[in-house]
């Protein structure tokens, strides 16, 4: 099937020779960096993980989009997702390799990383974090590809496969609850030390990740012939809705608990993300950027005119990705840090380089997306035609 | 007692058996010592620890601290945010957020106070570590292997005394005008690469020659008592029966090995 994504319109090249481009960007700084050290990076002896483990922590949501269709399809018979369960699984491949690639720019001796098999350390989360994200990935690819070979061919999956989709799901959650427990086992750091992280991970992870298939659904629409399905994106907009509001109504316990007990370990982080502390803010515009997002975002989900309008559910879910990239993709992990666990100020922010590589890194999975759809998609215009 | 063939050959796969379990049995059964030294009684009988004396500790006096980095090839970068330190000292209210208030006497307000690793008996660094590049030996030490640390600084975020430092450029390197960050080397300690974490170390490998750690050895006030715990009648045990004293952060159930007379 490869072969199908080796044709193709000049629209096509050209968004992977752009893609290709921000990825060499990318790619020359790292050599800085690998040159240099973190020391190239905004992050500090206070601030000790910045904008890698946050998209990391972001991306492992976005995941989330090939169990959403997943369960739905296997588990409900819902008859619509049956056209896109592909698109979300060419979703979650993708963002499961930039978390990688992320934890990899992350490290300060990427040469080692190997030492994570070699010494295997069932006491930490990251060993566990290894197991599950490479295992999501694993499973998808596997799914993705024997799905979309057996559907080009029109013979039913392989039987085989069956007891992976539905094992798939499950592991769906794993990867969501495991990458919180990074966060929230740590016993001196109150903004993640919360039992909630995980739920809340889950519910974000069930919003941002629909949202961005929605978006590309539409994409797909726009420039294909394959078309995923009014009812399909109708759907997925109505778990984007749930989502949201679980995860908005999950912050909203968080604040209740950390402002009503007034615990200072948790409540300065809230003060400093929300207000400043000790005159700094660089946080708060964001911050409240996230909230309004969120709620105009609800008004827009929740009220079915708006939701049914496929233009304006767009902008809805550009705004759903958006006010959670904020959230989790990097206030969630900056602020953890700040105040320190000395109690310390010490702001963060990214430096140039660190914005390239991480442009880059997402470009390398917006580039293994467009090839993995050019492929789903041109094998399902085969078979319609 | 006559062996056959047969009854050679049992005898050498049951050895080999033995000897692949021994890693499983490794796994199993140190899950089992680390639950033993929770009553106190570490493996070994000697469990290291240092009590300091604040009301000795000389206000703008860093002789510890001086000794210390330049035992360690610690080196200076000149700023804030990549700084790399294992013993420094930290204002009363910073280093005890729970005991501070208003109206905190006996000239401990905002006074310094020497911190440093607490080579806690519960240390969360150990548990996050996803290598076993930072260990806690038999003795209560909790060290790092600069050799197998991949760098992903998941101990930085779980320690909860900011005690540990990451190497974010090259430390055996110098500045643009060709000042070197460690300013004298010390070749009896090895100095460390770039992308590695590092914290103080007990003085490990000074116990090892008999000396005691070069922080209080440096103390001309003897505000540093260091020794073992197991031991009825040692220093330490003496100093902590006739003493008052606290620990850092005593509620996150770390177990922190470094006790201050206030």
């Amino acid at each position: 099937m490869i072969e199908k994504a080796l044709v193709g319109s000049k629209k096509y090249w050209g968004l992977l020779i752009v893609l290709l481009a921000i990825m060499g960007v990318g790619g020359i700084c790292y050599l800085f960096q690998w040159n240099y050290g973190l020391g190239i990076t905004g992050m500090s002896r206070d601030v000790s993980w910045g904008l890698y483990i946050a998209q990391f922590t972001f991306l492992v949501g976005v995941a989330a989009s090939a169990v959403m269709v997943v369960l739905p399809y296997y588990l409900h018979n819902y008859k619509a997702f049956g056209r896109i369960t592909i698109l979300g699984e060419f979703v979650a491949v993708p963002s499961v390799i930039m978390c990688l690639a992320f934890i990899i720019a992350d490290l300060g001796q990427p040469t080692r990383a190997l030492n994570i098999v070699f010494h295997p350390t069932l006491n930490s989360i990251l060993f566990w974090d290894m197991i599950v994200l490479n295992g999501y990935l694993l499973l998808n690819i596997l799914i993705g590809w024997n799905v979309l070979a057996s559907e080009r061919k029109s013979v039913p999956p392989p039987r085989w496969l069956k007891p992976l989709i539905y094992l798939s799901i499950p592991w769906a959650v794993s990867i969501h609850t495991v990458t919180a427990f990074i966060y929230a086992g740590l016993p001196g750091r109150g903004f993640w030390l919360t039992a909630i992280m995980a739920p809340r991970f889950l519910a974000s992870a069930f919003a941002a990740g629909p949202a961005l298939l929605i978006l590309l659904a539409l994409v797909v629409r726009k420039f294909t012939k394959f078309d995923p399905g009014k009812d399909a994106i109708q759907t997925l907009g109505k778990i984007v809705t749930y989502a949201m509001s679980v995860s908005v109504f999950f912050v909203l316990l968080e604040l209740f608990t950390v402002f009503y007990s007034q615990i200072p370990e948790h409540m300065h982080h809230f003060d400093y993300i929300f207000a400043g502390l000790e005159g700094h803010g660089k946080l708060v515009p964001w911050m409240w950027s996230s909230v309004v997002l969120a709620v105009l975002a609800l008004i827009l989900l929740l009220n079915p005119a708006t939701r049914k309008n496929e233009n304006i559910l767009a902008i809805a879910c550009v705004i759903v990705f958006f006010s959670l990239w904020i959230e989790k993709g990097f206030v969630l992990v900056v602020a953890g840090f700040i105040p320190s666990s000395l109690g310390k100020v010490f702001e963060y922010s990214p430096t140039v380089p660190e914005i390239l590589i991480t442009l880059g890194i997402w470009a390398m999975g917006f580039f293994i997306l467009t090839i993995l759809y050019k492929m789903a998609i041109m094998v399902k215009e085969e078979i319609a035609s | 007692m006559k062996i056959d063939r047969r009854d050679f050959l049992k005898i050498g796969g049951l050895g080999a058996l033995g000897i692949a379990a021994k890693p499983v049995i490794n796994v199993l059964s140190k899950g089992e010592s680390a639950e033993a030294s929770h009553g106190g009684g570490a493996v070994g009988g000697k469990r290291l620890a240092m009590v300091v004396d604040l009301k000795k500790c000389k206000e703008g006096c860093t002789d510890c601290i001086d000794a210390c980095h330049k035992a360690h090839n610690v080196p200076d970068f000149h700023n804030p945010k990549d700084e790399v330190k294992w013993l420094w000292n930290e204002p009363y209210e910073k280093a005890f957020p729970e005991q501070e208030h208003e109206w905190v006497g006996g000239g401990m307000k905002g006074g310094p106070v020497m911190v440093l690793c607490n080579h806690c008996d519960n240390p969360p660094c150990v548990r996050v570590c996803p290598t076993k590049a930072t260990f806690r030996r038999e003795d209560g030490i909790v060290m790092m292997d600069y050799h197998r640390c991949i760098g992903c600084r998941f101990c930085m975020a779980a320690c909860p005394y900011g005690s540990r430092s990451f190497n974010w450029r090259n430390p055996r390197g110098c500045d643009a005008s060709g000042n070197t960050f460690i300013e004298k080397q010390n070749p009896g300690f090895p100095t460390r690469t770039t992308g590695v974490v590092e914290k103080c170390n007990f003085c490990a490998e000074r116990l090892a020659k008999g000396l005691i750690p070069a922080c209080a050895e440096a103390c001309k006030e003897n505000a540093i008592v260091f020794g073992d715990l197991e031991e009825a009648d040692s220093e330490v045990r003496e100093v902590l029966h006739s003493n008052y004293t606290i620990r850092r952060k005593p509620g996150l159930g770390t177990r922190p090995q470094i006790y201050y007379i206030v």
